[in-house]
């Protein structure tokens, strides 16, 4: 890159030239700042502004670039340049929009400009433009573990967008738990009777499918890499292994019935009449649409109970604690099973809540009208009796206990997911020792375990409700009753929707850039060993297992797993992990760059870091709606609160500043951090700052760490305007110079 | 005017929604160009009209921050707002779409400094906040709204307000001139994704949503929440300003229900499970929520939000279809009728605010979409019937929630990708 050239452009517009002295933010660019040219403009996002820009880039060289008009989040199309290093800072939003306009506060509003101006020069003299990873893989085949409804719908999906596809199925053919099905519940209209599961059709199509390359019996006995170069060891049951590489991985190992056997109270394992939902569906694919007949003693079914929730939605220890969601229909499907074979046998479903949502409340209508018997009570047990099986429950409806026969019982039991290791409940192997895992699905050789970390009830769904697919290992993708219980509807809408984000992450991968939440970032994390203690922290703390440790302990960070939020830099004791253009020194210079009035000034300064997504976005719309907080802070917006070095605050301190916020979201179970633990890490870290504080002599309360929402637009200025009189009332900072 | 360049390797996203965005960004993102359509003057839809999310209860601006920082960056799509399909033909690889621009009378050079807002003294009812109350006639559609850009709402083109908005604008944002205009568009594949409406609740009779005013809907119960809502963030009834601590839920209010909408709502059990965690959240132990159902589907790993709310004290659930409402006129509390149906006993049951837990239906009937687009009964998208490239995604299609949606959205997306694959290999 040619030599550094900075251009600060001050806009006027918006009042901003009414309200602050902008000739004299000029001079602090250029004389502080080393600006090679500062210029103010009246209106600097119109045309003639950008293309004053513009001129300067072609034609002075000008390649690191200051915008001080209005927020980052504004205009951003607007001033849009490529390669350059471009910092936006903030006079709008963060000056004249939440400072009074009184003449006795010209002053410390100007102050704070100026000071904004500093640091937005200290910031992009320390930038550089990312060059984009170079050890990028460009490998666009596609994994896709699992031949079920799940695993082939990804399959062919990926391949009809022209995709090659690595097909991996356990056992000795393709289909799953779909091809064990006699029928399906209806998914379109009309909503009214089982139809035809499609599995056969789409097995066939799949072996004809020239860009699938299948492989049954086969396990994953390794998989290593990073999306775009992946390599992965497919293993036979004979003991043959092929090596091959792929871009990126589908993840569709499906789920296990819960094993009823769990269940003896409701009699499974102790009459052959009891079944749960997959035995009923044996049953039925034997009898081809004739009459269904009981185990025991292949008797016509003339009777039979369905018991839902059996062993799920359940608080007893061994049980399942969610709903499955599949099985009200399901038992309604096989309840029409009967039905449609014979009118004449009672069927009967034992139900607390009925789900049948969207158009299953038609195929429930249907069921209704076909003569099947729903009665809500609450199964306590299932006993055999002379003859026949007796279900004693507890009818919700009549208030009282009932007993009904049946020929034949049907537990609707739930799913277990197939989701392998539990990485968070076992020790992980050191580096070196690696070694392959029955358990394990994909069996990883990462540092952070051997597959992908699980949400709630061993299922690694997405923790996000506005990203399904915000997976924790980029590049891997899970999808299916894995992530979450669903039935086959929403499993091949999820395997397509996961079909889309394998070839996205092969894409980006191919472009070295990030994918969401940092979608197209090119930057990525660098170390510099030399410097490093092989403390493991960035190891331990990457949210998405980035980073790998090679046998002497060193990091190994695997740029395209990256999702660039910064957690190893805010990690790293010796600081030797930055990005170009985030780094411990742009923000580090931004700190040293603020002008520190003296002890006597009455003018204390305050640092605020604020997560760019919640707390940040909060403070720009809290300036939109004219809401004032104290001209003595300085905000600077950070990636994640993770990313927050503590060296920053140290610095900060013993400068001379008078206190330190930092702004995250929310942490804990529900956590909203979508780099998963900046927030709790940045809290977990500044409990440990009180020692530095009394070391250095300063009060305790100069440092605070706050959960702040996007919603949060009154209370975090209200927030800012405590620690200023928090401030007022300890005093200024004894460490000014 | 924004001109679209658009060929037949472009994708039509119809709807800004957090479908509509999800489908256009997820394409994008795949390297394919988008061109996003949204009726309103800003993208994104319902969901950035509610308070918190279930089960999480977390915020949806805090996703609609995410997307709208990768709309901004993105430079393969491009976003049309007070835009509306008017038709479309062709066939898949080789659509037109039939596009209405209404005029904003606000051009780029806006900086959103809000001077027009000041000037202009006529008030219009905020759409944003169903109607619950105004907002001048110059308007930036709320907070987050993307573009941000301000809007002259065409009910003051020609009085002395747009020309108080005209003098105000000192960055020549105003064209009082400019026109509507209709725009074709080829594109190649179409996701089709513009939502869901709540039903309407006037149409329940016996609920007299017209007729008490301390009857609501859960769409404007969500407003109530929000500080910068109707009510500055004060849970309180209509009728009087009384706050609202003993609230009545009403379930499958239009939904179920073979008068109103066949189909079942999905959303509408845990959206009330969360609204009573509103309630318990302002008034503490003073809250009292009482939600009427018929069956409770708190779905797969919901049923953990479901207990949760069980747990508390301050929520009581009454299995039963309420019958009707009737409303005391002293004090305006609305009076549920109805019979308890475990154990039969009948109830008349005063509250001080009722909230409609109110279906949902499709914002556009998917039959009128275009020949050969197939709808179910409720007018939703059946996308297994559509053979054309024209894909129904998010609540356009189905019933969902936000999590289903954006799935839905995603697979969409991927089906749009394939026809606009098939058109580029075809030509290569």
């Amino acid at each position: 890159m040619a030599d550094m050239k900075i251009g600060a452009y001050i806009c006027k517009g918006c009042g901003i030239g009414e309200r602050l002295n902008t000739t004299q933010l000029v001079n602090i660019a250029t004389k502080e700042g080393k600006a090679a040219i500062a210029r103010e403009h009246e209106f600097l996002c119109n045309a003639g502004g950008v293309d004053m820009i513009k001129q300067d880039i072609e034609k002075e060289g000008v390649n690191h670039i200051v915008i001080a008009a209005c927020s980052r989040r504004a205009k951003v199309e607007t001033f849009n340049f490529e390669n350059v290093a471009l910092n936006r800072t903030n006079l709008r939003e963060g000056v004249i929009w939440v400072t009074p306009a009184d003449d006795d506060k010209k002053e410390i509003v100007q102050e704070m400009a100026a000071d904004y101006v500093r640091m937005g020069c200290a910031e992009v003299k320390k930038m550089e433009v990312p060059q984009a990873n170079p050890a990028h893989g460009n490998n666009r085949r596609i994994l896709v573990v699992g031949g079920g409804i799940s695993g082939m719908t990804a399959a062919i999906e990926a391949a009809n967008t022209g995709y090659d596809v690595l097909l991996v199925e356990k056992t000795g053919s393709l289909g799953g738990m779909a091809a064990k099905l006699a029928k399906r519940v209806p998914f379109r209209e009309p909503y009214s009777d089982p139809v035809d599961t499609g599995i056969a059709a789409l097995i066939e199509k799949i072996e004809g499918e020239k860009h699938i390359k299948l492989f049954l019996n086969s396990t994953i006995s390794k998989t290593s890499g990073a999306p775009g170069q992946f390599s992965v060891d497919i293993s036979t049951e004979s003991g043959t292994t092929a090596t091959e590489n792929v871009g990126a991985i589908v993840m569709a190992s499906g789920f296990t019935p819960y094993d009823a056997n769990k269940l003896p109270h409701l009699g499974f394992g102790k009459s052959k009449d009891v079944v749960d939902q997959a035995g009923l569906e044996l049953l039925a694919k034997g009898a081809n649409g004739g009459a269904i007949k009981r185990p025991s003693d292949g008797k016509e079914v003339k009777s039979v109970v369905f018991v839902q929730c059996a062993g799920q939605r359940s608080d007893k220890e061994g049980e399942l604690s969610y709903c499955s969601g599949h099985c009200c229909n399901t038992s309604i499907k096989q309840a029409m099973y009967f039905k449609n074979a014979n009118p004449d046998i009672d069927t009967n479903i034992i139900y607390t809540d009925l789900r049948t949502p969207g158009n299953g409340e038609d195929f429930y209508r249907s069921a209704q009208k076909k003569g099947v018997n729903f009665t809500k009570g609450v199964v306590s047990e299932v006993e055999a009796g002379n003859g026949a099986l007796e279900v004693k429950f507890n009818d919700k409806i009549l208030n009282e206990d009932a007993v009904a026969k049946a020929d034949l019982v049907v537990l609707a039991t739930g799913m277990v997911a197939n989701s392998g290791v539990d990485i968070d409940a076992v020790k992980q192997d050191e580096p070196g020792q690696w070694a392959q895992s029955k358990v394990s699905v994909l069996n990883m050789v990462y540092r952070q375990g051997k597959d992908l970390p699980l949400l709630k009830n061993g299922f690694n769904d997405s923790h996000f409700i506005c990203f399904p697919y915000e997976t924790r290992r980029t590049g891997i993708y899970s999808c299916g009753p894995v992530r979450r219980p669903m039935d086959m509807a929403q499993a091949i809408e999820d395997a397509t929707g996961a079909a889309l984000k394998v070839i996205q992450a092969v894409e980006n991968a191919a472009l070295g850039r990030a994918a969401h939440p940092r979608s197209g970032d090119l930057s990525f994390p660098s170390v510099r060993m030399e410097g490093c203690t092989q403390c493991k922290r960035c190891t331990v703390e990457c949210p998405f297992g980035a980073i790998d440790e090679d046998e002497k302990r060193y990091p190994v960070i695997n740029e395209s797993r990256c999702r660039r939020c910064g957690t190893c830099m805010g990690a790293c004791p010796v600081r030797v992990i930055s990005f170009e253009n985030y780094s411990v020194d742009t923000v580090g210079y931004q700190v040293k760059a603020v002008d520190i009035p003296d002890q006597f000034s009455e003018k204390p300064r305050i640092l605020v870091l604020a997560c760019e997504n919640d707390a940040y976005p909060a403070l720009d719309m809290a300036a939109m709606n004219r809401i004032q907080y104290s001209a003595f802070v300085r905000v600077i917006p950070v990636r994640c609160l993770g990313s927050v070095n503590t060296i920053w605050i140290s610095d900060a301190l013993s400068s001379g500043y008078d206190g330190v916020m930092l702004m995250g979201c929310q942490k804990g179970e529900n956590y909203q951090c979508h780099f998963v633990k900046g927030s709790e890490l940045a809290h977990a870290r500044m409990s440990k700052i009180d020692d530095t504080l009394k070391g250095m002599s300063l009060e305790v309360e100069r440092v605070q760490t706050h959960e702040v929402a996007i919603t949060d637009i009154q209370r975090a200025p209200a927030l800012i305007n405590q620690m200023a009189e928090t401030i007022q009332k300890i005093g200024l900072s004894p460490l000014k110079f | 005017m924004a001109v679209a360049v658009a060929t037949n390797e472009t994708i039509l996203v119809v709807g800004g929604g957090i479908s509509g965005m999800t489908a256009a960004l997820e394409a994008a993102e795949c390297g394919k160009d988008v061109v996003l359509v949204e009726k309103n003057p800003s993208v994104g839809g319902r969901v950035s009209q509610l308070y918190k999310y279930f089960p999480k209860l977390c915020h949806p601006t805090c996703g609609m921050e995410i997307n709208l920082r990768r709309l901004r960056a993105q430079k393969r799509i491009r976003v049309l707002t007070l835009a509306e399909v008017q038709s479309i033909s062709g066939k898949a690889g080789d659509y037109t779409a039939v596009v209405k621009l209404k005029a904003r009378y606000v051009n780029d050079n806006c900086t959103a400094c809000g001077e027009c807002e000041k000037a202009v003294s006529a008030e219009i009812p905020n759409p944003y906040n169903y109607g619950l109350n105004k907002m001048k006639a110059a308007y930036l559609p709320f907070n987050m709204a993307y573009p941000q850009r301000y809007v002259l709402d065409p009910s003051i083109i020609g009085t002395p307000d747009a020309d108080k908005a005209l003098a105000a604008c000192k960055y020549n944002a105003i064209d009082l001139g400019m026109k509507g205009e209709v725009i074709n568009l080829k594109v190649g594949a179409i996701v089709w994704a513009t939502g869901w409406r709540p039903y309407d609740a006037a149409k329940i009779q016996p609920y007299g949503y017209d007729r008490y005013k301390n009857v609501i809907t859960s769409v404007e119960f969500e407003r109530l929440m929000d500080p910068f809502g109707p009510t500055g963030g004060k849970l309180i009834r209509p009728s009087d300003g009384k706050e609202a601590k003993n609230v009545a839920f009403i379930q499958c209010a239009g939904s179920r229900d073979r008068n109103h909408l066949k189909h079942c709502s999905r959303i509408c059990c845990m959206a009330s499970l969360k609204q009573s965690t509103y309630v318990s959240e302002k008034f503490g132990d003073n809250a009292r929520s009482t939600i009427y159902y018929i069956d409770i589907r708190a779905i797969d790993r919901f049923e953990d939000f479901y207990k949760k709310v069980q747990a508390d004290p301050k929520v009581k659930f009454i299995k039963s279809k309420v019958a009707n409402i009737t409303e005391d006129q002293a004090s305006g509390n609305p009076i549920l009728h109805g019979v308890d149906t475990e154990g039969y006993h009948r109830y008349d049951n005063p509250h001080d605010l009722v909230v409609l837990a109110i279906g949902m239906e499709p914002n556009v009937d998917a039959g009128k979409i275009m020949p050969g687009v197939a709808a179910d009964v409720s007018g939703f998208i059946d996308i297994h019937a559509t053979t054309e490239a024209v894909f129904g995604a998010g609540c356009a299609s189905n019933a969902l929630d936000v999590n289903r949606s954006v799935q839905s959205a995603t697979a969409a997306s991927l089906r749009a990708i394939q026809v606009i694959n098939r058109v580029s290999r075809a030509e290569a």
